[in-house]
């Protein structure tokens, strides 16, 4: 009896290892969430990244998500545990897990990490964003020409520099139509609320703005726009489905490709510490389908998109004055990149304070 | 026919504590039945959930993190809610106590001590202390409902954190991100080997063993209990309900303000607009779950520690949602008091009176 113990003990441990090595032959890619992959937003857009990755590199990768992870003592400890399960590559999705990244990624030397638009790199640590501002311009442009009252709402969430460089580069564009157009912006203080997000939504709407758009994950507010019968933008996904006929076009954030190449990069063994700042050029920024607008202005938004792909537009170009009056860029001259990712004050026009 | 919820005369001494491991028995029970109504399968998912967060060092000593502030917070409330008094604000407190003690690293960088360090736990514990405060004055001189006041007062504690470190306390390194600068030296709390067990531990276990003292062996316990089960007799033998619930919310203001600087000077390192995962809140669950007794309150902590931990398991291991954590921290709460209402009431069927059917 005790022989044939030992007997079934020893092959089950070594099936056991037999099925750990299958499994140690596969790259473990983590990806950390800030909200949930059905808020058809920002961690959406993250998750069809990780489903690409699958779908190219399935043989060779195994993809794993943590979601809802809010930024705080808890994303350290949830980068941790999955750069204990052998996970090789991991993505940490939003701003506010640079910190927990860096401390996670110091103890584990031989996992890399990238961190999506954060400005703190290290030897396994990477940092990756997409210059959403150029698609900004674009709808800026679009939403002057499609507005009566000549004001537009923005929902916005946190007044870190991504933000604020859309809202201004939303408003320069709109400039460019209609030099008198005006913003108003409402904070909701979240990435991912979507009752917050309708009400400002409302609130907006009510002060006059007759186009709407958004820096927060969830489709609230494109939905309040169908409603009301306003116009509204898709934010990081394509988002028309929501608004039918209030979605005039979606800025769309594209991952897959960055990811993949990534991932293969680590594969290959020849991942290094990289900071990405993607846009239209690298097919890293997207925009959906113009729809429920005249020719004109569609001829236009495909204009203005193909200038920018091909770098003859940047959206930050001169003249552009501060909120105080103070001029921030002369005649012809483009913002350099450092400004740009420390972007703290409005351009005229914004009806806000930071 | 009608139920009715009739009192026994006498509750039974040992369903009194029978009955946590009742309501855990039963919440790990339904959890297998929710596991299964998911399509998993339910052992293997209640041995992620439960067990396998005892498995592993650095497990257990994420659980000893996550249960230091819920043993803390849930200390003061347990002896709070023994007196009848219902602070439900220790969310608010403990930020107004990270807020507080933050001063130190923020405005005194320079100055770099262990003085820096007990300055920083004690201006803490006053910040925690003077939020609740403002519940404690506002029911003893007007008889203000102190479960609203304090729970609003919350929403104020954390938007003041949210403006200050938008505003003027933001690192002015820090493009403009909501951050503080980060803590370092002698304004963050010592850690003990190489994961994140810190000294909050230690101190969470130290107030939990002085206030059963407290509540065990002196006057002031004794009129905890008295002014908690029978208000009038307390009145009769002296003992003022004003200065009860004074003395209530100071203490228990107090712990969740020291549990928020600890959290802040510990594991996160900075201050920043999130800094609880409504520790606060699911300090109720705990005072509750242990008796309201401090020595239960430690194993109470350590449970519910482990429920987020292995929430956290499942969702990575079994890609189940993590609003499962909150599922089973509910339940937990619900079994609970169904078993106590149970062992203090039983449920009787009233035929109805003289109806003919």
């Amino acid at each position: 009896m005790k022989k044939l113990l030992t007997v079934a003990a020893t092959v089950a441990l070594a099936s056991a290892m037999s099925v750990s090595a299958l499994a140690a032959d596969k790259l473990k890619v983590g990806f950390i969430y800030i909200g949930p992959p059905g808020d058809h937003g920002w961690t959406y857009q993250h998750d069809q990244g990780r489903l690409a990755v699958e779908a190219k590199l399935g043989s060779q990768v195994e993809t794993v998500f943590v979601e809802n992870v809010p930024e705080g003592p808890d994303a350290e400890r949830t980068i941790t545990r999955l750069a204990r399960q052998g996970t090789g590559l991991i993505f940490t999705t939003s701003f506010g897990y640079m910190d927990p990244t860096l401390k996670v990624a110091s103890k584990f030397p031989d996992v890399k990490f990238e961190h999506a638009t954060g400005y703190k790199r290290a030897d396994n640590v990477s940092t990756y964003s997409s210059r959403f501002y150029e698609g900004r311009y674009v709808i800026g442009q679009i939403a002057a020409k499609m507005s009566k009252s000549g004001t537009a709402g923005y929902i916005a969430s946190f007044p870190i520099p991504e933000v604020v460089r859309g809202i201004n580069s939303f408003l320069l564009g709109a400039q460019s139509v209609n030099p008198d157009f005006k913003l108003k912006v409402v904070w909701v203080n979240s990435w991912f609320d979507p009752g917050k997000e309708a009400d400002a939504a409302k609130v907006l709407i009510s002060q006059g703005a007759d186009i709407i758009t958004q820096h927060t994950d969830s489709t609230a507010a494109v939905q309040v726009a169908e409603e009301q019968g306003v116009y509204a933008f898709g934010q990081a996904s394509d988002m028309s489905a929501f608004g039918p006929k209030s979605v005039l076009t979606s800025i769309i954030d594209d991952w897959s490709a960055y990811y993949i190449d990534r991932t293969e990069a680590v594969l290959n063994g020849t991942w290094e510490s990289t900071d990405t700042f993607g846009g239209m050029g690298d097919e890293m920024v997207g925009m959906g389908a113009f729809e429920n607008m005249p020719a004109d202005v569609k001829a236009m938004a495909e204009a203005t998109t193909a200038a920018i792909t091909s770098g003859d537009l940047h959206p930050f170009t001169g003249p552009i004055y501060k909120q105080d009056g103070s001029l921030a860029a002369g005649e012809g001259e483009v913002i350099d990149l450092g400004v740009l990712l420390g972007m703290d004050w409005y351009v005229q026009g914004v009806d806000d304070k930071l | 026919m009608q139920l009715i919820l009739e009192k026994r005369a006498q509750a039974s001494h040992f369903m009194h504590f029978a009955s946590p491991l009742l309501a855990i028995s039963l919440t790990v029970l339904l959890g297998g039945v929710i596991f299964s109504a998911m399509g998993q399968p339910p052992l293997t998912a209640l041995y992620i959930y439960f067990v396998d967060p005892l498995t592993s060092l650095w497990a257990i000593e994420e659980v000893l993190v996550k249960a230091a502030p819920l043993v803390l917070i849930g200390v003061g409330l347990s002896i709070t809610f023994r007196a009848n008094v219902w602070n439900i604000g220790a969310e608010g407190q403990l930020t107004a106590g990270a807020i507080l003690g933050a001063i130190i690293p923020i405005f005194f960088a320079q100055w770099q001590s262990p003085l820096a360090l007990i300055t920083m736990l004690a201006l803490g514990m006053l910040g925690g202390a003077m939020l609740a405060a403002i519940p404690a004055l506002l029911k003893t001189r007007f008889g203000v409902n102190e479960i609203l006041t304090s729970l609003m007062l919350v929403y104020v504690a954390q938007l003041l954190l949210d403006w200050i470190i938008r505003g003027p306390w933001k690192d002015p390194h820090g493009y403009n991100f909501p951050k503080s600068v980060a803590f370092d030296g002698w304004h963050l709390i010592p850690t003990y080997g190489d994961g994140r067990v810190h000294m909050g531990l230690i101190i969470a276990l130290l107030a939990a063993l002085i206030l059963y003292w407290l509540m065990t062996r002196t006057i002031k316990g004794f009129e905890v209990r008295v002014i908690g089960s029978a208000p009038r007799a307390g009145a009769f033998a002296g003992f003022s309900q004003t200065k009860m619930v004074w003395f209530c919310f100071l203490l228990s203001g107090a712990l969740a303000g020291l549990a928020g600087i600890i959290e802040v000077a510990g594991p996160i390192g900075q201050l920043q607009p999130h800094i609880s995962p409504n520790y606060g809140f699911t300090a109720i669950i705990v005072a509750f779950l242990g008796r309201l007794n401090p020595i239960g309150v430690i194993f109470a902590g350590l449970l519910l520690a482990i429920s987020y931990i292995g929430g956290e398991g499942v969702q990575i291991e079994l890609g189940i949602s993590d609003k499962t954590a909150q599922v089973f921290q509910g339940m937990l709460l619900f079994f609970i008091l169904m078993c106590d209402t149970l062992i203090h009431y039983r449920v009787r069927l009233l035929k109805p009176q003289g109806g003919a059917l």
